[in-house]
């Protein structure tokens, strides 16, 4: 029977076939004397850029095995501002699986994986470690002719040794940003139409879906808002959490929503290497969605103290004190010479920006919980300074930076200036322009007043030919006003002229025929400091029959009694000195917003107020 | 062993307690058999898992969705790369993720490339296991020219972390085809010495026809899968029955074997691998162009809609199945793999010793491809 099989199956003697292979090459590696090279894509040693590293702690997050821990560095500086923080990431390998999450989730891009893989050490605490790479770490890593396989471990590496990297399109957050719908650039110059449409609830949501929770935006806004824990609950579908999570810090989300300047999204992790996410946006969605903040928010004023506070200036700082005050029970009066509230942002932003309804939700949402607005009454003139000081228990000022300034050349008489300008046409009765407009300046005040001339002339002389452009002493580089602005300028046309100044106006018969400019050498001398100088020679003249001035603002405080005003101490860079309660050197006086910030925006100002407002309620309450 | 020295006192086969494994030489991995034996025949054995087990089910449930990816591989070492395709399934039909027709394929290359790794090792296994020690190392040779192309492609040599729900990590590297190909002319260039030294041996018939023999009724009713059930005439398999990655884009063939022995499924095995490797060639090129991967939310935010579904693939060593429950969170509620080593190892490898000769064990272990982490997890 077996014999009958074998036939079938197969000779007893073919099994030496095999023998063959014994004359063939080995197969097998005479490890360490020959290499073998590890894949490219090989999962190894981590590689960490510090340069590039903000120390966001998304690594840590995702990490399955929670190998990844982020420590201080005590040694770096951290740079809330521009989203770095001073940690950065400490793996164990005796926890990681070298899976790579890390890696692909690593907003920056600059966690690695490298092709080394040996770590030999008696001592297990060298298996917990900071990875570094050849940039930042020139010791650990050697050159090809210094390293060697026999010393290969964590503080032994081959540089230029890069395994698994990262690739955005593989990469776990979204770097794209839901696109936000806008009125096109030939449609909105011809009004003053909202130009940011809004986003819908599916879109905010989607939008919201791609923050990764880092929290590198908290710490760059100057009012520290909650963002995450705001913008998870847009996620969540819990359009009230939201609000009330950015009433904690911030009560004018309808306003900031759609002007702030945003400092979160230029920490935000995922404009590294994408668009950040668009927290603005984000925010405005949650304060256009909610009609009625009083029955979201279910707020409950603390009882009345009976202590008296008034405020001077309804702007940002103003609205902020005079509600985070209200809150602890104060009685809150509120002092402006605007008819409305909003301070600088009723009369400077344009209406295709922020229109007066977002304006007076916020501001009617605070005088519905008992802030008492004195409209239309100057400080100064219709109500005394010094009267305040005696009927109230504390003053908060926060008027801002109303007057506008000249840049003083020949002629300059002629020209408008961008404070009236504005005001005129958002709240005023509005103003005739000319068909060719010149805008000295190159802010984002000087953006808003030429995109606004530019609808001005649209709408006034229809099917014509007209220009706006404007003229800045800084260059394309140095434009102070924002990349958004400026983009959005362009596309409606304006002209820019950028690094050259203003010399003198040319008249003719009492009316303006254009400015003649001079090319600028520097803008900021050695210091930095604001010095311009010009090469004289270099002239150009550019037609015109209207100049708008848009070169900055200063406070007025000539509603201060004299006495007052020598008694007011001010900081080297012409601001009001505060104290970390934000009092000034006058007693029982606060202040804040554009004259005691560098920032001057609305963020810093309610950032200002928050502090103002729990030092006035500790002063007058503590007593 | 009974003998009978003296016929006047006869002492009747003692019965013995036998544990194989799991410190065995010839046990795979972390398991163990105990055996009654009487002499050298297999009364009854009980199959004694348990010293794998790592509560993988279990921490699924405490990980987000995408902190599971890269560790659901692990719960089979020798052919990882199916579990990351059934849990990569579950969670696309779960979240609805559509997958991009080239990851599709690339899916498909990938998994039978790890079939055929997976399958030398099983040869590996099976032949060392005989004796085989030439064949043994061969096997393991070609098995690790498979790992240096996941090397290639994954980053990984054994875990490969590759398969993800979306699609795939990364496209082919540069030329990756041609080294697909060239590996595999290579590894297909030795058949010829694997039949002749090993598969045509008589020495391997002799061992091997007959041990562990079942029908194809109690192949069905024990719940065999794969090789297992593919032996004993059935051609049953999920990449047929229920087509997913690029399966059902090319033509390719089942393998079947009639007798239900261990010879019968080594030889599935064998054929398998070839077949394998002949659908490669016409993955690689049938591949479309194209995006591999379809990106899937953020995974600090992301939240699978509230369902259970139940997704079956193919593995080398069988049906694998996963039932996944999300109850709409971050975290899965439930997950339960069936892996066909369960059925194998615990039934039908019970069954099948009985009466065997303890010599026979490993034969019909490792016939049946028991591998002790699936059956733990």
């Amino acid at each position: 029977m077996k014999q009958k099989k074998a036939d079938k199956k197969g000779s007893l003697l073919s099994p030496f076939k095999a023998v063959n292979y014994l004359f063939k090459k080995p197969r097998t590696l005479r490890y360490p004397f020959e290499l073998k090279e590890p894949a490219l894509r090989y999962r190894g040693f981590h590689l960490n850029d510090w340069e590039k590293c903000t120390g966001c702690g998304n690594c840590a997050d995702i990490c399955p095995n929670e190998a990844i821990e982020m420590v201080e560095i005590p040694e770096l500086k951290p740079k809330p501002a521009e989203g770095i923080k001073n940690e950065r990431p400490k793996l164990d390998y005796g926890r990681c699986c070298f899976c790579g999450l890390c890696v692909d989730i690593c907003p920056a891009g600059c966690l690695r994986l490298s092709r080394d893989y040996f770590h030999i050490h008696f001592d297990t605490n060298t298996f917990a470690f900071f990875p570094k790479d050849e940039k930042t770490d020139k010791e650990h890593f050697l050159s090809s002719g210094q390293y060697s396989i026999l010393k290969a471990s964590l503080a032994h590496r081959k540089e230029n040794y890069e395994g698994f990297a990262p690739d955005i399109d593989y990469s776990l957050f979204e770097p794209q940003r839901v696109p936000m719908p806008e009125v096109p650039p030939e449609e909105r110059k011809l009004s003053f139409i909202e130009q940011v449409i809004g986003y819908n609830k599916e879109e905010a949501k989607r939008e919201a879906s791609r923050c990764l929770e880092c929290k590198l935006c908290e710490e760059a806004c100057p009012a520290h808002l909650k963002i995450s824990d705001y913008i998870k609950a847009i996620y969540e579908d819990k359009s009230d959490e939201s609000l009330k999570k950015i009433f904690e810090d911030n009560p004018i989300p309808s306003i900031c929503g759609r002007i702030c300047m945003k400092h979160c999204e230029t920490a935000c992790s995922l404009s590294i290497r994408g668009e950040a996410l668009a927290v603005r946006w984000l925010k405005r969605f949650v304060a256009d969605s909610i009609k009625d903040y009083k029955a979201a928010l279910e707020l409950r004023a603390a009882e009345p103290t009976g202590k008296k506070v008034a405020v001077i200036g309804a702007g940002p700082s103003g609205l902020s004190t005079a509600y985070f005050l209200t809150l602890k029970g104060h009685k809150v009066t509120v002092f402006d010479s605007l008819p409305g509230g909003g301070g600088m942002l009723r009369i400077g932003p344009p209406l295709y920006r922020l229109p007066i309804e977002a304006i007076d939700k916020d501001v009617n949402h605070i005088a519905s919980l008992g802030v008492e607005f004195r409209f239309n009454t100057t400080v100064g003139k219709d109500v005394l300074f010094e009267d305040i000081l005696k009927e109230y228990d504390a003053i908060y000022l926060g008027i801002g930076t109303t007057i506008s300034r000249s840049t003083n050349v020949k002629n300059i008489n002629k020209a408008y200036l961008a404070l009236p300008f504005l005001q005129q046409n958002k709240i005023g009765q509005g103003t005739k322009v000319g068909k060719e407009i010149i805008v000295i300046g190159g802010g984002n005040v000087a953006m808003d007043v030429a995109r606004e001339a530019l609808r001005l002339q649209c709408m006034q002389y229809p099917n014509e030919e007209v220009v706006t452009r404007t003229v800045s002493l800084e260059d394309w580089d140095e434009l102070p006003a924002t990349k958004d602005e400026i983009e959005e300028a362009k596309a409606e046309g304006i002209q820019f002229n950028p690094g050259w100044g203003p010399k003198e106006v040319k008249v003719e018969n009492g009316r303006i025929k254009g400015l003649l400019c001079v090319k600028v050498r520097s803008v900021f001398d050695e210091q930095g400091r604001f010095s311009p100088s010009f090469y004289e020679e270099k002239q150009m003249f550019l037609d015109a029959d209207m100049i708008i001035e848009a070169i900055g603002q200063a406070s007025n405080f000539s509603f201060l009694p004299k006495e007052f005003f020598e008694k007011l101490e001010f900081t080297p860079q012409r601001k009001v000195k505060v104290d970390e309660n934000g009092m000034t050197s006058i007693p029982r006086m606060f202040a804040g917003g554009d004259i005691v910030n560098m920032n001057l925006d609305a963020v810093t100002a309610i950032a200002d107020a928050k502090i103002a407002a729990e030092g006035i309620h500790k002063m007058i309450i503590g007593r | 062993m009974s003998m009978n020295l003296n016929s006047e006192a006869v002492t009747p086969a003692r019965e013995l307690e036998l544990y194989f494994g799991p410190q065995h030489l010839g046990m795979i991995g972390n398991f163990s058999i105990t055996l009654k034996v009487e002499g050298d025949r297999i009364l009854e054995a009980t199959a004694n898992p348990g010293y794998l087990h790592r509560g993988f089910e279990k921490l699924m449930e405490l990980r987000s969705w995408i902190q599971n990816f890269p560790m659901v591989c692990r719960i089979n070492v020798v052919e990882p790369d199916s579990m990351e395709m059934i849990y990569a399934m579950a969670v696309e039909k779960l979240a609805q993720i559509e997958v991009p027709e080239r990851a599709h394929f690339i899916r498909s290359i990938y998994l039978e490339l790890a079939r055929v790794g997976s399958h030398l090792f099983g040869l590996w296994a099976y032949a060392n296991m005989l004796g085989f020690d030439t064949v043994a190392q061969w096997a393991m040779y070609h098995r690790d020219l498979i790992l240096d192309l996941f090397e290639e492609l994954t980053g990984g040599r054994v875990y490969h972390i590759y398969i993800w729900p979306g699609g795939v990590r990364r496209d082919f590297p540069s030329v990756f085809k041609d080294k697909i190909v060239n590996t595999l002319h290579s590894i297909g260039g030795c058949v010829p010495d694997y039949d002749s030294t090993f598969f045509n041996n008589r020495l391997f018939y002799e061992r091997a026809n007959g041990i562990g023999q079942l029908t194809q009724e109690q192949a069905k009713q024990w719940g065999a899968t794969g090789q297992t059930l593919r032996a004993t005439g059935m051609p049953y398999d999920i990449r047929k029955i229920e087509p997913y990655a690029a399966y059902d884009k090319v033509d390719w063939n089942v393998p079947v074997r009639e007798n239900g022995d261990a010879y019968s499924r080594v030889w599935v095995i064998r054929d398998e691998m070839i077949e394998s490797v002949h659908m490669i060639f016409k993955l690689l090129d049938a591949m479309p162009g194209g995006t591999v991967y379809n990106r899937i939310p953020n995974p600090f935010k992301w939240k699978v809609p509230r369902g259970d579904v139940y997704v079956r693939c193919e593995s080398s060593r069988g049906e694998l199945g996963l039932y996944l429950v999300s109850n709409g969170e971050d975290k899965p509620y439930r997950v339960h793999f069936r892996t066909p080593s369960y059925p194998h190892g615990l039934i039908i490898l019970e069954k099948l010793l009985k009466n065997a000769s303890i010599a026979d064990v490993g034969n019909i272990m490792i016939s049946l491809y028991v591998v002790a982490p699936e059956i733990d997890r």
